[in-house]
């Protein structure tokens, strides 16, 4: 059995961690109040962003363009955003095993990293990182998002990479954090059963983050659409666009990514100290009993002694 | 009344930060890569290339001036939505702020430095000068 002033340290030890995490709960808390905010005023651009691509790609008809035709030769470009540091549950460790079971093999797929977590389990396995942006994930701005989409098309255009993707986790409320797997380019135009303007319809996996539903509405009320315009011409406004596109997708992913490192610290950080303190309230009873037993024992010591003594 | 509703389409204008503004027009006036146009209701649906410029909005007789910097916009009949990666109202804008750059620019142009970006410089240039016109007010 511990004796009393091992109980005693212990826990001491178990007190002071339970501050640390108490005080790392509270900052989270904050940040994520803020983190969550900023989420969300950057939700209506990306949601209107989308539903114009949706509207135009659908308006616009068959365009042939390189950022929706797939089949390039090349490596595939995954952005990982994940956090510069730990302690923050599952979080990081939840969008590595998404990057390392999405069924890309080891030698096709670039890292883009933002987030050293990331960078540093994904290089630990062998994975080459072709960038890191790290120091973006504290305070990521839309300029940011900007510099990693521009490179990425660059290296899309020049061919070093056929296909860009993005593993973050979308922040759905406080507690429900999803990791999240989603293709940025090439953009996916399925084509309906036929051919023609109105024929065609998008499938883009980022769909159930922003919500698709402007669209359905003007479509039901003049029953057919009318074709769009572009200027200059479609080739060059999806020149334009597209980059937009995908800054918004990234930026919106940089936010979301932060609010949900913010919650998911938050709630191992609150389990933490509630573990903690269910801990202390052991150590509590199991270091009285061990004074109550060692007072017992001196008694019976003395008592023991005393009789000797007089017998 | 009723004919009168018939002027007005509705303005969205979004930035990645914030909705930037959401109300009616009747008019509106904007810089695109062809060129200033114009838009009234029942358009022919549209969608064109942002360049810096000054963005008017008219309803009635208000009319409100901002600066738009990067975007789109995708007119419809009834709806015009202007995404702009920057936007900023006149109270906004720093003034000295815009005036520094718009100098910087012009010497970049002028400079013979054969590495400098004249195609970003140019851009960095029509940016300041959106900026100062709509502030300049």
């Amino acid at each position: 059995m511990a004796s009393m002033r091992d109980i005693k340290r212990r826990r001491s030890s178990i007190q002071s961690t339970e501050q640390i995490t108490k005080a790392m709960k509270l900052v989270a808390t904050v940040k994520l109040q803020k983190a969550r905010s900023k989420a969300e005023h950057s939700r209506p651009y990306s949601r209107f962003m989308y539903s114009t691509i949706a509207s135009m790609l659908t308006r616009a008809g068959s365009i042939r363009h390189p950022y929706l035709q797939s089949g390039g030769e090349g490596k595939k470009a995954v952005i990982v955003i994940t956090a510069n540091r730990g302690l923050a549950g599952g979080y990081n460790n939840n969008v590595v095993r998404l990057v390392l079971d999405s069924g890309i093999s080891r030698e096709e797929m670039e890292i883009y990293a933002v987030g050293r977590k990331g960078r540093e389990s994904l290089e630990r396995r062998g994975y080459h990182v072709a960038e890191d942006d790290s120091d973006v994930i504290n305070e990521p701005l839309y300029k940011d998002a900007m510099e990693i989409g521009g490179r990425l098309l660059k290296a899309y255009a020049d061919g070093e990479v056929s296909e860009i993707y993005l593993a973050y986790t979308s922040f759905k409320n406080t507690v429900s954090h999803i990791p999240t797997f989603m293709k940025l380019l090439p953009l996916e135009v399925e084509k309906g059963g036929t051919e023609g303007a109105d024929g065609a319809s998008m499938k883009m996996t980022g769909a159930d983050m922003i919500g698709a539903d402007s669209m359905t509405e003007e479509e039901q009320a003049t029953g057919r659409l009318t074709p769009m315009n572009f200027e200059p011409d479609a080739e060059d406004a999806l020149d334009a666009i597209i980059p937009k596109y995908m800054t918004s997708l990234i930026y919106g992913a940089l936010l979301e990514a932060v609010a949900s490192e913010n919650g998911a610290r938050m709630s191992a950080m609150d389990s933490a100290t509630s573990n903690a303190e269910e801990m202390i309230e052991e150590l509590g009873l199991e270091y009285n009993r061990a004074r109550q037993g060692s007072i017992t024992q001196e008694l019976t010591e003395i008592i023991a002694g005393a009789n000797a003594i007089n017998g | 009344m009723a004919e009168d509703s018939k002027k007005y389409f509705r303005l969205q204008i979004m930035t990645p930060e914030r909705i930037f503004f959401d109300g009616q027009a009747d008019f509106v006036e904007m810089t695109t890569s062809e060129g200033e146009i114009g838009i009234y209701r029942n358009h022919v649906p549209t969608t064109c290339i942002l360049m810096p410029g000054p963005l008017r909005i008219y309803d009635g007789d208000q009319e409100k001036t901002a600066a738009v910097h990067a975007g789109f916009v995708e007119i419809l009949q009834d709806s015009v939505r202007v995404l702009a990666e920057i936007a900023e109202w006149p109270e906004e804008i720093d003034l000295n702020r815009a005036e520094e750059a718009r100098i910087r620019a012009e010497r970049r142009l002028k400079g013979d430095d054969p590495d400098a970006n004249l195609a970003r410089a140019e851009i960095a240039l029509r940016r300041a000068l959106t900026r100062l016109e709509v502030a300049g007010k």
